[in-house]
Parts: structure tokens; sequence; C-alpha cells
């Protein structure tokens, strides 16, 4: 028999990540500061410095951010039930969301004006990606190393041209910084020097 | 088994998905599109056009679409747990072990690595969206005798918008589609 405090807990768990995730358009970094004003500032479950340590955790794991955060905290407050509620309330919003899209997508598609309207929104998403990818490209090149700039020409002709896929590439570069990189910034530089 | 190689291939996205949400691209480019053909160029590029408008990850709506066309709600199930499977495992024991592996130079070693290649793979999955977009479904052609004349222009509005002034991505997206519209009326109307 569960006590009354507990099922508070757990439904507090769940609907509090299910909110977030329903009016966080776009996904990205906007999520951690509303988790964190939710967590620290209004439910007072966490102090600051616990939610960034999360909030790097989540980040050093494969999956998505929201996600793994939410996991986090679930943990934290009510072990690995509260984990799967607050993981249930994040993925419901955005699944039936894109249940009821694909339900319509299917049906109106072909329609001259739905058609033009998907158009332009693709020239946007178009315009929306190349600006992150101009900001993570300069974010590597302005390191000036050498090996860098090799693994990003190196991965762009082997996806893009010789369409190897994504998959092999993770691993390619996650066993290469696994074996050959170190964090450190200083070791880093005099390494790349040539 | 499709519900079997669903959930099997969401997982190895999920699995891989690393370094931001963007990265959720080029793997389903690679697995969703090239390798299962489970979805055509146009459909990925309005699924990441439909997900920038949607409320949560793109992940999430990447698998909810997918499952959904390829076996019905159960399938979209399969998809979700799937692409969220590795990194609840994952998550979960590394918050038991975490004070240890907090400043461990391999795992920074590994995001050092890993860097460069998210971005060009980024990179990859950004391009093929641009190429689609001005050359429609025919792919790169030079010279550009069957590019979209209006899509250029309203791609580079857009970029503009976005780099220059911060413009917000939703509304900016909106506003594409509303242009995008307008443009469809007055192509019908002339």
């Amino acid at each position: 028999m569960r006590s009354r405090e507990t099922l508070s807990l757990y439904g507090k768990l769940f609907l509090s990540t299910f909110v977030i995730s329903a009016v966080t358009f776009g996904g990205g970094y906007v999520i951690i500061s509303i988790m964190k004003k939710k967590y620290v500032e209004e439910l007072k479950w966490l102090e600051d410095k616990e939610m960034l340590e999360m909030t790097a955790l989540a980040q050093a794991c494969p999956g998505i951010i929201t996600v793994n955060t939410s996991i986090l905290v679930g943990h934290r407050m009510a072990g690995v039930p509260g984990a799967l509620l607050t993981m249930l309330g994040a993925v419901t919003p955005p699944f039936l969301a894109l249940m009821i899209i694909s339900l319509f997508y299917a049906a109106f598609r072909e329609q001259y004006l739905v058609g033009r309207f998907l158009w332009g929104m693709q020239a946007g998403a178009a315009a929306l990606l190349a600006d992150v990818v101009f900001s993570m490209c300069k974010n590597v090149l302005s390191q000036k190393s050498w090996a860098d700039n090799i693994v990003l020409a190196a991965s762009f002709a082997a996806v893009f041209f010789l369409k190897i896929n994504a998959v092999w590439i993770i691993l390619a570069c996650a066993a290469f910084g696994l074996f050959f990189r170190r964090a450190d910034p200083e070791k880093q530089k005099r390494s790349a020097a040539p | 088994m499709i519900y079997l190689e669903i959930f099997g291939t969401f997982f190895q996205i999920g699995l891989c998905s690393v370094g931001g949400g963007y990265v959720i691209l080029p793997l389903m480019q690679s697995q969703i599109v090239e390798s299962k053909h489970w979805l055509t160029m146009r459909e990925f590029a309005d699924l990441v056009s439909l997900s920038q408008m949607t409320p949560g990850p793109i992940a999430i709506n990447a698998a909810t679409f997918v499952g959904m066309k390829m076996g019905g709600p159960m399938g979209a199930v399969m998809a979700t747990a799937g692409s969220v499977a590795p990194s609840c495992v994952i998550v979960l024991a590394l918050a038991h072990f975490y004070q240890k592996y907090k400043n461990l130079g391999r795992i920074q070693g590994i995001f050092r690595g890993l860097r460069p290649g998210v971005a060009a793979l980024i990179a990859s999955a950004g391009l093929s969206m641009i190429v689609l977009t001005f050359w429609g479904g025919e792919g790169f052609a030079w010279p550009p005798q069957n590019i979209d004349i209006l899509a250029v222009p309203l791609f580079a509005a857009c970029l503009f918008l976005l780099r220059r002034f911060k413009f917000n991505p939703i509304l900016t997206m909106l506003g594409a589609g509303l242009a995008g519209l307008a443009a469809g009326f007055f192509q019908a109307g002339g």
C-alpha cells in the first residue's frame, strides 16, 4: 500500500514533466531553463548546483537531453518508479501531437495549398539548419586543431558523398576520441601544433 | 516482425544520438531514408519542418511519425520506446555511479572526438535539405536550370532573419509557411 504522499509525489512528477514537454516547442536548450525554474525555484526539490550537474550528466549520455534530465529528476525524487513516470511525462505530449499530425498528413499531404505551406516551411527549416550548422562548424574551426578539422572534413565526405551510414561515423569518432583525445585543452594545443 | 524491426532501428538511433538534438537528423536520413526506405526524402523534410512547430524533442516526433506510418499506433509506441530505451538504461546506470565518472578524462575525450564528427553529420543533413528545397526531388544539378526561383530568396530571407536578428525560429518557420501559401494562391490565381 503506497502512502498518500508517495502517490501525490508520483502525480506531481508526471504532471510537471508532461506540462514542461507540452509547452516547449522545437526542443533544444530552452527546456533546461524552464526545468530549473520549476524544480529549483518553484517546487524547491533541487538545489541550483544539483540541477546543473544533472544537466551535464544528461548531455553526456546518449539520447534526448530533455528526456535524460527528466529521468534524473524522477530518479532523484522517487527512485526507478519516479524515473519511469517522468520519462513517460516527457514523451507523451510529442507522441500524441505527432500521432494526430501523421493522421492529417496522410489525408492532406496531396492537397495543393497544404503542399505550398509545407514547401514554405521547408525553406524555413533549411535556413534553420544552415544557421545551426554555421554555428557548430565555426565552433569547431575556431579550435584551430588539425585533427578536429580533418575529422570534420572526412566525416562530411563520408556521409554526404559516400553515403556511409551516420551510425558508423558516430562510432568511429567516439573510438577516435576514446583513444586519441583527452579533455585537457593545454595538452590539446601542444599536440595540435605542427 | 515489423514491430521488432521498428524497435531495433530506433534503439540504434537512440543509442547513437550524442551531442545535441539535431544529430537525430543525419542518423534518421541514413537509417530511415537511405537504408530502410521507410520515408522518402520529401517526407523526411516535411517531418523536420513539422517537428519545429510541435511540442517536445525532434527525436520523439520523428519516432512517432515513422512508427505510425510503418505500423500504426502500435508501431508508434515501439518506435518511441526504442528511441528512449538506451538512454533510460544508461542514464539510470550512470546516476548510480555518477561521482566516479564525473571528471573522467576518457569520457570527455570521447566528446572531443565526437564534436567535429557531429557537426559534419548535421552539415550533411542540412545540405541535403537545402538541395531538396532548391531543386525539388531531382537533386543537385548545374547549371541550375530547374532551380526553384522562389525557394532561394525565401531561404535567404529566413537565414538572414535567424542569423542577423536572432529571430524566433518558430515564427520564422510559420512566416515561411505563410509565404509559401501566399505564393500558392498567387500561382493558382495567375
